[in-house]
């Protein structure tokens, strides 16, 4: 699939976003005045911007309203809901924060909860589709959820639940690759039998149906980084987890050395959803005689 | 709505009989050539005159060679489109209420005008019949020519989609597969005609006949023949001049 930058940076940006806003909400700091300003601000900001992000890939964006309306089956609108719901619920107990009013902070717990949901959700949208096997499974969400517990626990300087998130990104990540790996492979498609041809015999591409890339392939068949993947996933394996639980596990508990954990965090997310994207292939790319070998 | 309806009235539907298919493209220019005038936004085409021309098309042919355990390899001309299915995931993915099949007669459209671009729909079908025009940013996919097959201003024998009524050889049939009678369910019963991917659970209404089988063996080349010619005559005589001299 095409790793379009709008789709990586909606995920990786709200998904830490709303991470952030779940260890505010549920009290893990509880800053106040204006650093709670700035906390808030950071969490609402990333949600928000990623969120935005979204729409840039939109052919007609001004229409994105209408994304609300079909929360019954599709996981898209259920995210739309999820994503307005999470981010008013939290509002009250920020503004608490920040103005110092005192009120109750049980919704916030309730609000923790609401942003594992929304990036559940998030990650439903991917894991729904059969047309893509590496991305119709359990690893997704799991992995998905993972980001966002790493990502909020640095940003808001949890030593503990940051390395408790950093250990369950390690499995997820490797869960992720290893049944990914032979996901489309175990769906057992091949050209012969999506054609139904294999009934003839063994069938292979003669002729493509048109002589310059369409939509389709530009979208959907993505084989151009297949070949950095051995590459790339150390760097996310590092980046991602092992280098912020290293520093954060070494170095004392300082703001700024969360924030550098927080910073090459963040570079890693962005690989890995790169790959998640680069690396997932569409049973289309059969039609076209272009699966990975 | 992107509820998918548990009951519809008809099932319409195609089917392609890839033993006829010669792989002309005709049902490909015909498609474009209706759906450039009329239902929705015209099928755009980017740079189609340079270097790198590329389009929105709703029918797409593939060539395949089929090599059978013994004997010649074979081309196998294969179109693709939308196979209107039952279980259609391009329309519960659907955010906007945009894409929809129709309860009457089984029909997967898409509303443009509540169509917001995401393409999730054409990530969710997993036959590649969905394509995001560029110059409008809406999706685009096969009405089973709607704006036809209900038109009463057109003579009845137009009133079916514009690629089956244009295929030279008649490899094409359109009608309702919830009639056990229609010439389409006939041809299905009798010729095995089968689903593309049905492990995805989508049913597909579209069915695919496949080549039949060769009923003369071909030999393993035809100029095999030629390779022994005996002449006579002046032929003769020359030929054994000839060979005197080599």
């Amino acid at each position: 699939m095409n790793p379009a930058p709008s789709v990586i940076l909606f995920t990786v940006l709200s998904g830490m976003g709303f991470g952030l806003l779940a260890f505010l909400g549920a009290g893990f700091v509880q800053p106040a005045g204006w650093l709670a300003f700035a906390h808030w601000g950071l969490g609402y900001g990333l949600a928000v911007g990623g969120l935005a992000a979204s729409t840039f890939h939109l052919g007609n964006p001004q229409r994105a309203l209408r994304a609300f309306t079909q929360w019954k089956t599709s996981w898209l609108s259920r995210e739309a809901w999820a994503a307005v719901l999470t981010l008013l619920l939290l509002a009250p107990v920020a503004l608490s924060d920040w103005l110092g009013l005192g009120w109750p902070r049980q919704i916030g717990l309730v609000g923790a909860v609401a942003c594992f949901g929304t990036v559940f959700t998030t990650s439903m949208i991917y894991a729904q589709i059969a047309a893509v096997p590496r991305w119709n499974n359990w690893t997704v969400p799991a992995m998905f959820l993972s980001f966002e517990l790493t990502g909020g626990a640095l940003l808001s300087g949890q030593t503990l639940p940051a390395l408790i998130g950093c250990a369950a990104l390690i499995a997820a990540l490797y869960a992720h690759n290893t049944v990914g790996d032979v996901a489309f492979a175990k769906r057992g498609q091949t050209l012969g039998k999506a054609t139904g041809l294999d009934i003839v015999g063994a069938a292979s591409v003669f002729e493509q149906p048109h002589t310059s890339p369409n939509y389709l392939m530009r979208e959907m068949i993505y084989v151009v980084a297949r070949k950095h993947v051995l590459r790339l996933r150390p760097i996310a394996f590092g980046a991602a987890a092992i280098v912020p639980a290293v520093l954060v596990a070494v170095l004392p508990s300082h703001p700024l050395t969360f924030a550098l954990a927080g910073v090459i965090h963040l570079s890693g997310a962005a690989a890995s959803r790169w790959l998640f994207f680069a690396q997932a292939e569409h049973v289309v790319g059969l039609y076209y005689g272009q699966r990975q070998l | 709505m992107t509820q998918l309806p548990t009951h519809t009235d008809k099932k319409l539907g195609l089917v392609i009989d890839l033993d006829t298919c010669v792989g002309c493209q005709a049902c490909v220019t015909a498609c474009k050539g209706w759906n450039d005038q009329g239902y929705g936004a015209a099928l755009s085409d980017q740079n189609p005159y340079g270097s790198d021309p590329s389009g929105t098309f709703l029918n797409r042919v593939h060539s395949y060679q089929v090599q059978p355990d013994v004997g010649a390899a074979q081309i196998v001309n294969f179109p693709r489109s939308c196979l209107h299915c039952e279980d259609a995931p391009c329309v519960t993915v659907c955010p906007t209420g945009a894409s929809y099949k129709r309860t009457e007669d089984g029909i997967v459209l898409v509303n443009e005008d509540a169509c917001i671009g995401c393409g999730l729909c054409a990530w969710a079908c997993p036959y590649g019949a969905r394509e995001l025009d560029q110059a409008v940013g809406v999706m685009k996919k096969c009405t089973l020519c709607v704006d036809r097959i209900y038109n009463e201003n057109l003579p009845e024998e137009d009133r079916e989609p514009a690629c089956v009524r244009t295929c030279p050889t008649g490899a094409r049939h359109f009608g309702d597969f919830a009639d056990p009678d229609s010439h389409v369910s006939k041809l299905v019963a009798e010729r095995g005609g089968y689903d593309l991917m049905p492990d995805l659970k989508t049913k597909p209404t579209n069915k695919y006949l496949a080549p039949r089988k060769k009923d003369v063996p071909q030999e393993a080349s035809v100029l095999a023949p030629l390779l022994d010619i005996q002449t006579t005559g002046f032929a003769g005589w020359l030929d054994k001049v000839l060979g005197k001299l080599g």
